[in-house]
């Protein structure tokens, strides 16, 4: 890991250290409500990142990452209701979970050689019937949903991740870093370039020794075990469950964007993302309400529109852009 | 022992009989030529030599062992490298890593790939376009980018599949002399299938002809060019 800071211009070390300093200030900054909002950015810029592992890297889109959050979450969520595990003891049962999942629809997709769109539709099966699964899984509750017993605000207590909205903020402040510097890490290694080159041509790839089937595998995996994190998160943030909402295809949609409008396959894509998406969505919702207008789904339009403005005048993404007109390195 | 045996391989497309009986074999350090008309099945012999097709008959040893039905990746790792007749460079990436992608076929350094990266790069005269995006390269770079790639996977045996075609006559001087030292001072084995004369000539100790999907000549490359069995494939009948 020690040269997880090497090659980045000094400006951007420094900037990169102030905008930290100013998320790790933010509860003293800024009101509940603004605050509430920040962690909604970082677990999408989280989810993001770990869905830009597959897509980004190794070039396999999936639009069905709801899947992995929703096992992570109900994992997590119902060895701590149904036995009382503790929520990290549940991550660990999450991430076995979501990462078996993630390898059956990798070997199903990859040994069979469904590639591309066909690919991303199997990803939406699954994540479609899972979510069909739960809704009449009444051991966890079915369509009616699963409840976390709410958490006493006025006590931390992070070994039970029980507490106020500011523990959960550093918590997914902390995991959205960690993310950020593990797939800087990967990106620079040997993995990160035998998926670039699978994400670039295939056959190619092959050519030059790489078991192209086992590189994808390890994508999938990794990205799935990684987006179990998020859904823990989501479950004992949120401390309750509907199949209907959390394995829903608008909830994939919602991860994906931020990664492409951001940059897809760099490594602040996903961040910078979730950075514009989220307050501009939630303002615009804010605003129209306050003069009148309760427009259910203004946010999907939003976003629409914005995936619209990307594709055409910044088909890179906004960091590629914005890292070239302050002078930094493209990415990696 | 030859390093590589092709042995009787035949490899059919539906109907179409690309390849039938076809036995070469090549000898460790040597340089040797495929030669043929458009569509006599040279490159369906290099895919089937590389683990892109299994042969329908026959078999290849390479080194003594077979290697018939290997995946491709299973067979760079035996030792072959390769390269695309139609260019498949990673374009997104930038020339330096294209050439990194294949260096890590022999190590798990990034750090030892770059600098292997760098001394192929530099020996096909590509070092200052290292840190361009492939995709903005010239056909003829990105030919040589294909053969730095295959070379920094450090194979045996190399397979060049027409990268001197569209280069200029003194660019292919260039190739030819960068292949005849590669040969000559690390004993790289080299299989090129190619149109230009001037290279094969130039460079190949033994020619093997294919027409039709079958060997019709071999040998040394003056017998060869004056073989008429392949004046008549290239010519016409009524040419001799």
């Amino acid at each position: 890991m020690s040269g997880l800071f090497a090659g980045l211009p000094r400006r951007a070390l420094v900037a990169m250290g102030v905008f930290l300093l100013l998320l790790l200030l933010a509860p003293w900054l800024v009101n509940a409500y603004v605050l509430s909002i920040l962690v909604v950015v970082l677990y999408y810029a989280y989810a993001g990142q770990a869905w830009n592992i597959m897509m980004g890297f190794a070039g396999q889109l999936s639009l069905g990452h709801s899947l992995y959050v929703g096992l992570g979450a109900y994992a997590a969520a119902a060895v701590f209701v149904k036995f009382g595990v503790n929520p990290w003891l549940g991550l660990v049962v999450a991430v076995v979970v979501t990462t078996a999942m993630g390898a059956i629809v990798g070997f199903l997709a990859f040994r069979f050689g469904i590639g591309g769109v066909y690919f991303a539709i199997l990803t939406i099966a699954f994540s479609e019937f899972t979510r069909i699964g739960f809704d009449h899984w009444l051991w966890l509750g079915g369509s009616g949903g699963l409840f976390l017993p709410v958490a006493n605000l006025s006590s931390n207590d992070l070994v039970n991740l029980r507490g106020a909205p500011v523990m959960f903020y550093y918590v997914i402040l902390a995991m959205t870093v960690a993310a950020l510097a593990f797939c800087r890490w990967l990106l620079a290694s040997k993995l990160g370039y035998y998926w670039q080159a699978i994400r670039e041509n295939e056959d190619a790839a092959a050519a030059l020794g790489i078991h192209v089937f086992r590189y994808k595998m390890i994508a999938v995996m990794l990205s799935s075990a990684m987006t179990a994190f998020a859904g823990v998160f989501f479950a004992f943030y949120y401390n309750n469950l509907f199949p209907e909402q959390i394995f829903s295809m608008g909830r994939s949609i919602e991860i994906i964007i931020g990664p492409i409008i951001g940059g897809l396959g760099t490594l602040f894509g996903p961040i910078v993302g979730a950075f514009v998406l989220n307050p501009l969505a939630d303002g615009l919702a804010e605003l129209l309400q306050w003069v009148g207008i309760d427009v259910p789904g203004v946010k999907q339009v939003f976003y629409g529109f914005c995936l619209l403005l990307v594709v055409v005048f910044l088909p890179g993404g906004i960091w590629p852009m914005l890292a070239r007109r302050l002078g930094l390195e493209r990415g990696h | 022992m030859a390093l590589l045996e092709v042995q009787a391989i035949g490899k059919n497309f539906r109907g179409l009989r690309a390849l039938h009986d076809v036995s070469f074999s090549i000898p460790e350090g040597a340089v040797h030529a495929m030669i043929g008309p458009n569509g006599a099945g040279k490159t369906t012999c290099f895919n089937v030599m590389a683990g892109v097709y299994t042969p329908d008959d026959g078999s290849i040893h390479f080194d003594g062992k077979p290697i018939t039905g290997l995946r491709p990746d299973q067979i760079c790792r035996a030792g072959i490298g390769r390269t695309f007749q139609v260019v498949k460079p990673f374009p997104g990436l930038s020339v330096l890593d294209n050439v990194v992608v294949g260096a890590l076929n022999a190590t798990n350094s990034v750090a030892r790939a770059r600098a292997e990266a760098m001394r192929v790069l530099e020996l096909l005269h590509l070092a200052e376009k290292a840190a361009h995006p492939a995709a903005s390269l010239t056909l003829p770079e990105r030919k040589r980018v294909e053969v730095a790639r295959a070379m920094a996977t450090r194979p045996r045996l190399l397979l060049l599949d027409e990268v001197m075609a569209g280069l200029r006559p003194t660019e292919v001087d260039e190739m030819v002399a960068v292949f005849r030292r590669v040969n000559q001072e690390t004993g790289l084995t080299i299989l090129l299938i190619e149109h230009v004369m001037r290279a094969v000539m130039a460079l190949a100790q033994h020619i093997v002809v294919l027409h039709y999907g079958e060997k019709i000549s071999e040998g040394a490359p003056r017998d060869v060019v004056r073989d008429p069995a392949v004046l008549e494939c290239y010519l016409g009948e009524e040419a001799l």
